[in-house]
């Protein structure tokens, strides 16, 4: 297969099944999206553009310290300031514990959160609410509102989190679900199969090490923002940019007890999420201000506020032993991951899980263990973030796997062609590891993992490059990885939709579902469509507002597709079944024998209806009219495992440290791609992150604990000119449990760049890093430590 | 301060204060596919066009506007008649979340009007004060290249 890039020099993308293998007409197509042209002209709706009368801005004071009580706060000034709507503080607001992780519920984060509260946690903490006629009344309000703080110690390194004499930093009495705030844990988990300790007895050698990930933030380019107002029913109605509308709709109605029926979450068009708008993080704002002034108010993160108060993604410490014999087998894998979660538990325990249970069951191993502890800083919060928890295991776990191939004698390629998990095969960590809990035992029905070795390996040319001298400065080296990630949380995970047959033919599709920039809108109704035999145009979608459509967990989990797409199928399935029947009526012919092809119903004695002669029919000329209506709901007891093979190729700069990535190849099985040009978009964006986020991407604090690069220009994420030549291959799959044959692609492929990367700056210049991103400094001191070894 | 400026070949009196940017000014007078995702001038969500040159509308001063020509995105094309690098930006998969995207378009536009026949290393160029955080630039690039190929706009 050497010949899907001949003499490609840029980013190429290639399907290397034909996805008609089944048949479909709108899956599987490149077809353009459902908002597409409305987003390119600039008409379409996010939050800050929604229509609505005179909104008050909103503004949040922040916390300049670490760790502080706050002993007074005087806002009588603020209110003074003409233009000043309202200004509140912890006394003006309700005390209900709650998190802002939008999970199902109950969710498996702890209760640690307050609107406002007596104590401060991290720099970029809330202190006090402002609204305000205009931004600048606001802001100047912020300043005349005057804080007394007790300083108190602050925990800044997440290793000393839980050691003796440390300052507690959850110490408030009404919080619940810390397994031992004492000693800052948020979360711990435990879980062994076989032996670990005797399976690396049997090792003919044991490997050893630790790797540190760091803090980085997703930086959707639009912030976070929120708007609530009250409507004619004195109802709240809140427009926000968010991936969980039902979440944060259930947590709203919690913390100020007021019934969910007189809330309704609208979700417009989103401006990128990638996890960090998994959370209720200005709804309760923007709410507390409403509520107050009875006027619209609007919240918006700046960019510093977003760098500085919203969500990262969990730094971890990540400690790995594990066993093999000299003819490549892994007798033992032991993991233990300390979380950093920064001053709240959000997603603490579940983003913890996943660097088990997502990393630990792509290699067939008796002796498996996972340990750890996510534990309280006074640093930024880590929340749900793109691979979730995954991203840091697999920095460790790749890393060593290429440690151990090496050891062995073999191919990093090879070694992990004898070891990874194989269709048909099952691991014993799927049942004992999930989400925060137990998981489900399955096994692996579809993979192409060893297609993807292969045509990721010949794209980038594998052999050839791997066995190439290492001479001069630049010294160039190539390293893979192999990832896998789930569809959905298995027996939790729901999603509903809905659909409704207009008189011509056309359906609305309404679905919990929410689309942040995915395109799940589209795929969604590429879905309905091929099982309706209608064109994607006749599909009208509707989505992710908990007044009109049925509930969907949200987007995160890798869920969309699989859980999602399992519900629209149902749904149209079920509403095919009721359009064979109205008619099988007006043909006198049983629906059984009837079939939808091309907007038509076809009968095999060669008698037709267009689906507008059955609409109509259905509303107006049959006795029993009726409005054809479906709806279905969708669980899923398994979480089918994507696949993926990474390839990096670095040219490391010995005298720079500078590392530069000239080539990248990933080819990734998602089962069926049901729409290939989404697909590949969620592949390419999950590389550019991850690269980034390797290689440049790193929050800068100083001593006290602020960071000290919140904008774009000191905290680099790549843009075109920084792009490497990108091959993007999708090598299929058929999952028997998925829609139409899909699993999940929107998470998998960030995970892979970090240790790929790693492998390849190895390949090139013979030094292991264990501390992100790769910067110059940190080649330049492991290449120095090599010499001085030497 | 009442200022008057062509805006997308109409010409706009609007109101605006002294330390006003162009990017408020703009979102206030309905130009709602101008984008704000800094306000430093790093992201390029705003970008726009003044006098044939693309520059971010969040670090211009409103003030400084008046007599010039100004293209918004919805100045280049409308869902009933798109411009052809928003039909290629569709149809090549290059929009994801559409945040960004308009921005882009603009700076892709202003391209193509001084340089039909870009290379591939001209559009990267031209792209790079251009974030986009779903990371989908090489369908932007083809969809660019799309365009030019059949003879820009």
């Amino acid at each position: 297969m050497a010949g899907i890039f001949p003499g490609a020099t840029s980013n190429e993308t290639a399907i290397t099944a034909d996805a008609n293998d089944h048949g479909f007409k709108v899956v599987g197509k490149r077809t353009r999206k459902v908002d597409g042209l409305g987003l390119a002209t600039g008409k379409a709706l996010f939050v800050d553009d929604w229509p609505v009368e005179r909104p008050l801005v909103g503004r949040i004071l922040t916390s300049p310290l670490a760790h502080a009580r706050i002993k007074s706060i005087d806002t009588s000034a603020a209110e003074k300031l003409p233009g000043v709507a309202c200004v509140l503080t912890h006394k003006d607001v309700p005390r209900t514990p709650h998190t802002t992780a939008g999970q199902g519920y109950p969710e498996p984060s702890p209760y640690d959160t307050y609107v406002l509260d007596t104590k401060v946690r991290f720099v970029g903490d809330r202190v006090a609410f402002v609204a305000a006629e205009t931004a600048e009344i606001a802001q100047k309000a912020l300043k005349l509102i005057k804080v007394v703080y007790e300083e108190l110690p602050a925990i800044l390194d997440h290793e000393t989190a839980m050691d003796e004499g440390q300052p507690v930093i959850h110490d408030e009495e009404d919080a619940s679900g810390i397994p031992d705030a004492s000693r800052n844990m948020a979360a711990e988990v435990g879980i062994e199969v076989g032996d670990v300790e005797n399976g690396l007895k049997a090792a003919d050698k044991v490997f050893e090490g630790t790797w540190r990930t760091h803090y980085a933030q997703h930086t959707p380019i639009e912030p976070h923002i929120s708007m609530a107002y009250i409507d004619e029913n004195n109802r709240i109605i809140i427009v926000t940019a968010t991936q969980v509308p039902f979440h944060v709709r259930r947590i709203v109605g919690m913390i100020f007890d007021i019934p969910l029926k007189r809330i309704r979450v609208i979700k417009p068009r989103i401006g990128g999420g990638f996890g960090t708008k998994q959370e209720m993080l200005l709804e309760d704002v923007v709410v507390a201000l409403t509520l107050k002034t009875g006027r619209p108010v609007k919240v918006e993160y700046s960019r510093k506020e977003e760098f500085i108060s919203s969500r990262t993604r969990h730094p971890m410490t990540v400690k790995l032993r594990a066993g093999v014999k000299k003819d490549g087998t892994i007798t033992a894998i032991d993991m233990y991951a300390l979380s950093n979660t920064g001053a709240y538990g959000s997603h603490a325990l579940t983003v913890l899980s996943n660097t088990g249970s997502k990393t630990l069951p792509l290699y067939k191993c008796e002796n498996v263990r996972f340990k750890g502890h996510a534990v309280y800083t006074n640093m930024p919060v880590g929340g749900a973030y793109r691979g979730y928890g995954a991203t840091q295991g697999y920095f460790a776990l790749e890393s060593l796997i290429d440690e151990m191939a090496e050891w062995c004698g073999k191919d990093p390629l090879e070694f992990r062609q004898m070891n990874h998990i194989e269709e048909g095969g099952t691991s014993p960590i799927f049942k004992k590891l999930g989400e925060g809990r137990e998981g489900m035992e399955q096994n692996v029905e579809s993979s192409s993992l060893p297609e993807c070795i292969e045509q990721g390996a010949a794209a980038i040319g594998w052999a050839a490059k791997r066995a190439a001298g290492k001479q001069g400065v630049k010294k160039r080296g190539v390293g893979m990885c192999i990832l896998m990630q789930g569809s959905g949380i298995a027996g939790i995970d729901m999603g509903a939709a809905a659909l409704k047959m207009n008189e011509d033919g056309s359906f609305n599709l309404f679905i919990g579902a929410t689309d942040i920039g995915t395109g799940s809108d589209t795929i969604l109704a590429q879905l309905a469509a091929e099982r309706l035999g209608v064109e994607l145009e006749d599909i009208q979608v509707l989505s992710s507002d908990t007044d009109l459509t049925p509930f969907d967990v949200g987007a995160y989990a890798s869920s969309t597709t699989y859980i999602s797409g399992g519900a629209v199928v149902k749904c149209a399935d079920k509403m095919r079944g009721k359009i064979l029947e109205v008619a099988g009526d007006m043909l006198g012919e049983d629906p059984q024998t009837l079939d939808i092809v091309d907007k038509k119903v076809v009968s095999p004695s060669g008698k037709s209806l267009t689906l507008g002669e059955v609409g109509l029919h259905a509303w107006f000329y049959a006795e029993d009219k009726k409005q054809l209506v479906a709806g279905a709901s969708h669980v899923s007891m398994t979480s089918p495992p994507p696949f993926t093979a990474h390839f990096a190729e670095v040219e490391v700069d010995t005298e720079t440290g500078k590392v530069e990535v000239v080539d990248y190849a990933a080819a990734t099985d998602c089962g069926t791609p049901l729409n290939p040009n989404l697909a590949e978009g969620q592949v390419e964006g999950c590389i550019m992150n991850g690269l980034s986020f390797a290689l440049t991407e790193e929050y800068v604090f100083s001593s006290k604990g602020a960071m000290l690069n919140p904008n774009f220009f000191d905290y680099k994420i790549w843009t075109t000119v920084d792009q490497p030549p990108l091959k993007i291959i999708l090598c299929p799959t058929y999952e028997p449990t998925g829609p139409c044959g899909a699993k999940s692609v929107g998470e998998i492929g960030i995970n892979g760049p970090m240790p790929a990367i790693a492998n390849a700056i190895y390949n090139a210049c013979g030094i292991r890093l264990y501390e992100t991103p790769f910067t110059p400094d940190r080649v330049l001191a492991a290449l120095k430590a090599k010499a001085e070894e030497e | 301060m009442r200022m008057i400026a062509t805006i997308n070949g109409e010409k706009i009196a609007f109101e605006a204060e002294a330390h006003e940017m162009l990017l408020d000014v703009l979102r206030r007078e309905g130009y709602k596919g101008v984008k704000r995702g800094c306000n430093t001038g790093d992201c390029g969500a705003c970008a726009i066009i003044i006098d044939g040159v693309v520059v971010n509308s969040c670090i211009v001063f409103a003030a400084s506007v008046q007599g010039k020509e100004i293209i918004t995105i919805e100045g280049i094309g409308t869902p009933d008649d798109p411009h052809p690098l928003q039909t290629a930006f569709d149809e090549e998969g290059a929009i994801q979340c559409g945040f960004c995207t308009p921005a882009s378009i603009i700076t892709a536009y202003a391209l193509l009007k001084r340089n039909p026949n870009p290379t591939e290393e001209e559009i990267r160029d031209a792209l790079s004060g251009n974030l986009c955080r779903c990371g989908t630039y090489t369908k932007q690039i083809n969809a660019i290249q799309r365009v030019a190929k059949q003879g820009g706009d």
